[in-house]
């Protein structure tokens, strides 16, 4: 079980621990990653500018991946949602594959469709499965509330992305429950973290991202949990900007999702990158038990045998 | 009599360019903050700063840097092993030259007192070393213009940078072939040092040297007998062995020997040693002369660089000493390209023919906008863009073999351009999340701006929104601008809309806002309705339109399967292209 990893722009140059914890995580999973050094931008910051531009740069990332006969992960949404939206659009255009191929052909690639494109999510509800996660993990969660953050670009649009059922998903709900923690209802879960308008319109940004904040920690969430750098940096680096401007304070760590696994599978915190995140995540391994782990390990070890 | 001239003259030039380059370190400004502080206090700060560092800890730092990554090169080795072998053959092969051959007076003579340019194992390691920089010089043009790399751009001054040295070097070679065939310098060479007067004994000695050491005599050919060759080889062994390993040593001049076989009489004749002597010495020196104001600057300006960054760190650094690294570092630049090979956005080059989009090229434009140059507002605008295209992904900076730091450089060039005042529609994207991360960084005054900017240029194309009524004529329909939302099939879904606004009602954005339509101007289903009717300028003048956060809320849950988010974007794409192209006519 082999994937390209695909890591995008932000998280090497801004969010390392979400990189340093997935691979840790994978490793112990058996999920081998291929790094393709040629990979470029997956085009979602130039959308808005220009769709070729963008249709370019996700056509070129699959058309490496092909070129290397493996499918891809990403770890960001909306790299996600790009080489999705990017693998339909040449697989039912024709005349936009021709004149992206022809580009491409200039240094050789060409992409044909039919690369699995996935998310970090999917590849470990899928392809790893709930029960073989549960089979690693050493310690549970015990009491501990988690807002789970499915991010858009993942749901929607739901005919292109094909990750789960938008209207109620639950791919993620699961993975963070097997971790033992419990994954809480809340109002705003499949609403947009703020990111898009950052820099664009940060009053806006702000806002959205106070409303789920807000909603996360009335419905009695110790922590968000995201998988998506955009979605983390908002929920991290912006809400430390919220949070020094003062008034309500709806203080809501954010904890990427390797993160929390990692915890559970006794992944030392330095390599998840604990201290990096922003916002201080407190005491969040008080919230493992070890009993737990002693009667899981014992059924794991069982049912190995 | 000219050759001191033309050397003395050389250096003068030298070392006035090398004081003007090294001065422009500490003129040069590159962004905002460092057009507040003067060049005199960068000199204090950089020479207050150099000292703190040579006096401390950090000198392990230097050492280590200068070992590993200025004199190994590691950076480029960890890069690309082919080009860190090419460059260690350039650049290794010609230092080693240039201490033991050009400065063999100097250098050689004073470490070997036995030191002779025709002697083992100098002859040899001459030749080695000017074989070490030919298959550099091979390695290179290869690289340029045989392997085709991607988006690699080969500028003038690269191909002056290979000619020079190529000339050097081929010059060096053939001068050196053409006098071990050559009969005149053989006689030259007997008259000196043999001491030999009789006739005979100058003939078997000269047949020795014809054949065995390539020398071509326009009286003496071969086949020669048995007798008169040992006695050639006595004479020789008396005479010249002392002061004159076999001329086989020299591989790379014996091989052109060889070659020229056939011809050499003549080119002996026209004395095309001196020549070709005349051609080495004269690169040599325009090498020398030039070399501050080429890209072979670099020689001073990358080492500096890649010890600057080693121990300058981000927060703690004094601005004047920023200014003046950042100076520094656009001279560093080598052009070897490893940024935009490795650039995130450079595809976007292959759609967007703006050269400044990739890293390798944008340096020399920042260049020429940190030494103050005038620019027309065309240019200007331009490199505004490629500076904006960048995901501030950190890659250029890690991968820059001479350690500059490009993503500083941007960031700084690229508030600086902002400021300037002309709209760059590319803030209205994802690309300035990084710009917004980094907002404590800016004032508050400077953050606001460029964005509000570029807004109202889009919105100043669109007269339909300054009536006040809006009281809109609906005929005729610009039928142009709805076939023109045609990049992918969903833009044109917007046909469909029978206006149930459940778009705008599932909007978050629209959601936040107590009036909306204050806030946003034309909401989700009014674009859609506008783009049905043909209005093209109320569905570019919509702040909607930029603010939409793309969460595909409204697209997922239209009843009609409008596309909304997908017209969303290719409107936004549509309104820049046409503000911009407005701007250039």
């Amino acid at each position: 079980m082999d994937f390209a990893l695909f890591l995008g722009c932000t998280i090497p140059a801004r969010l390392t621990q979400y990189e340093s914890s997935s691979r840790a995580v994978l490793e112990r999973l058996g999920v081998g990653l291929v790094d393709i050094r040629e990979f470029n931008c997956c085009g979602y910051p130039v959308r808005n500018a220009s769709f070729k531009t963008f249709v370019l740069s996700s056509a070129r990332n699959l058309a490496l991946v092909q070129k290397e006969n493996l499918n891809v992960m990403a770890l960001c949404k909306c790299c996600y949602g790009s080489l999705k939206k990017v693998d339909h659009l040449m697989e039912e255009n024709a005349s936009l594959r021709k004149e992206i191929n022809t580009i491409l052909e200039r240094e050789g690639l060409r992409y044909e469709g039919g690369i699995e494109v996935r998310h970090l999510l999917s590849v470990l509800y899928h392809e790893v499965g709930i029960e073989s996660i549960k089979e690693k993990r050493e310690k549970g969660y015990e009491g501990l509330k988690i807002a789970t953050h499915y991010g858009c670009h993942a749901l929607r649009p739901s005919q292109v992305v094909q990750f789960d059922d938008p209207v109620s998903p639950s791919i993620f709900d699961q993975l963070v429950e097997v971790t033992g923690a419990e994954s809480i209802d809340w109002a705003t879960r499949l609403e947009c973290c703020g990111a898009p308008a950052w820099g664009i319109n940060d009053d806006l940004s702000m806002d959205l991202t106070r409303k789920k904040l807000g909603d996360g920690k009335q419905s009695g969430a110790d922590y968000l949990c995201v998988a998506c750098p955009y979605c983390h940096i908002q929920f991290d680096t912006v809400q430390k900007a919220i949070l020094s401007q003062g008034g309500a304070d709806h203080r809501l760590p954010s904890i990427l999702y390797p993160q929390l696994l990692g915890l559970t599978m006794g992944i030392d915190r330095e390599t998840l990158g604990l201290e990096m995140n922003q916002v201080p995540l407190g005491d969040i391994a008080g919230f493992l038990s070890d009993e737990r782990s002693a009667v899981s390990n014992q059924l794991s070890g069982e049912s190995d045998r | 009599m000219l050759f001191p001239i033309g050397l003395y003259g050389a250096l003068i030039i030298f070392g006035i360019g090398l004081v003007y380059r090294i001065s422009a370190w500490f003129r040069y400004k590159v962004g905002i903050n460092a057009e507040r502080i003067s060049a005199s206090a960068r000199v204090s700060e950089a020479i207050k700063g150099i000292l703190l560092a040579l006096f401390s800890a950090k000198i392990a730092t230097l050492l280590r840097v200068f070992f590993l990554d200025v004199v190994l090169q590691i950076r480029v080795l960890r890069e690309d092993y082919l080009r860190w072998f090419m460059h260690i053959c350039i650049y290794g092969g010609f230092i080693l030259l240039l201490l033991m051959h050009a400065l063999g007076n100097v250098v050689t003579s004073r470490l070997f007192p036995s030191y002779f340019s025709t002697l083992n194992p100098f002859m040899f390691l001459r030749d080695l070393f000017g074989a070490l920089v030919i298959v550099g010089l091979a390695i290179a043009l290869y690289r340029r213009f045989i392997l085709r790399i991607p988006r690699l751009v080969t500028n003038a001054m690269d191909q002056y940078a290979i000619i020079i040295v190529a000339l050097i070097m081929i010059s060096g070679i053939a001068l050196e072939g053409t006098k071990i065939a050559s009969h005149s310098a053989y006689k030259r060479m007997v008259e000196e040092y043999s001491g030999l007067v009789d006739e005979d004994e100058m003939r078997s000695l000269e047949a020795y040297w014809v054949e065995a050491f390539g020398v071509v005599s326009p009286t003496l050919k071969g086949p020669f007998d048995a007798e008169t060759l040992e006695q050639g080889r006595e004479f020789h062994e008396m005479s010249c062995v002392e002061c004159h390993s076999r001329p086989q040593w020299a591989f790379t001049g014996y091989g052109v020997a060889k070659i020229i076989g056939p011809v050499a009489s003549w080119i002996d004749r026209v004395n095309m040693p001196g020549v070709l002597w005349y051609i080495h010495i004269l690169a040599c020196l325009v090498g020398l002369a030039y070399l501050p104001f080429s890209k072979m600057f670099h020689i001073f300006a990358s080492p500096v660089s890649l010890l600057a960054n080693a121990v300058m760190e981000r927060e703690k650094s004094a601005p004047a000493n920023v200014a003046t690294r950042q100076a520094m570092e656009l001279d560093a630049c080598t052009h070897c390209g490893t940024c935009t090979v490795r650039c995130s956005v450079g595809v976007a080059y292959e759609e967007i023919p703006n050269a400044n989009i990739l890293p390798s090229e944008k340096i020399a434009s920042v260049k020429a906008l940190a030494s103050g140059k005038e620019l027309t507002e065309r240019e200007l605008r331009i490199i505004q863009e490629g500076i904006y295209l960048c995901t501030n992904c950190y890659r250029c900076t890690l991968v820059c073999p001479v350690g500059i730091n490009l993503q500083d450089l941007w960031f700084s060039a690229r508030e600086a351009l902002l400021q300037r005042g002309y709209p760059e529609f590319l803030v209205l994207s994802p690309l300035s999340f990084y710009r917004g991360l980094m907002r404590e960084d800016l004032l508050q005054r400077d953050y606001g701006e460029p964005l509000m900017r570029a807004r109202e240029a889009i919105l100043a194309e669109c007269d339909l929104m300054k009536m006040r009524d809006k009281a809109v004529p609906l005929t005729p329909a610009d039928r142009g601008f709805q076939s023109g939302l045609s990049l992918s099939a969903q833009a044109s879904t917007f046909s469909v809309c029978f206006g149930c606004e459940t778009c705008t009602t599932v909007c978050p954005v629209v959601g936040n806002y107590d009036n909306p339509k204050e806030a946003l101007g034309l909401l989700p289903h009014h674009i859609m309705h506008a783009c049905g009717l043909g209005v093209r300028d109320l569905a570019f003048g919509s702040n909607m339109l930029w603010d939409c956060i793309t969460c595909y809320q409204c697209q997922e849950q239209c009843p009609q399967g409008v596309g909304v988010t997908d017209v969303l974007y290719e409107l936004k794409n549509l309104a820049i292209k046409n503000v911009k192209e407005k701007m250039i006519h």
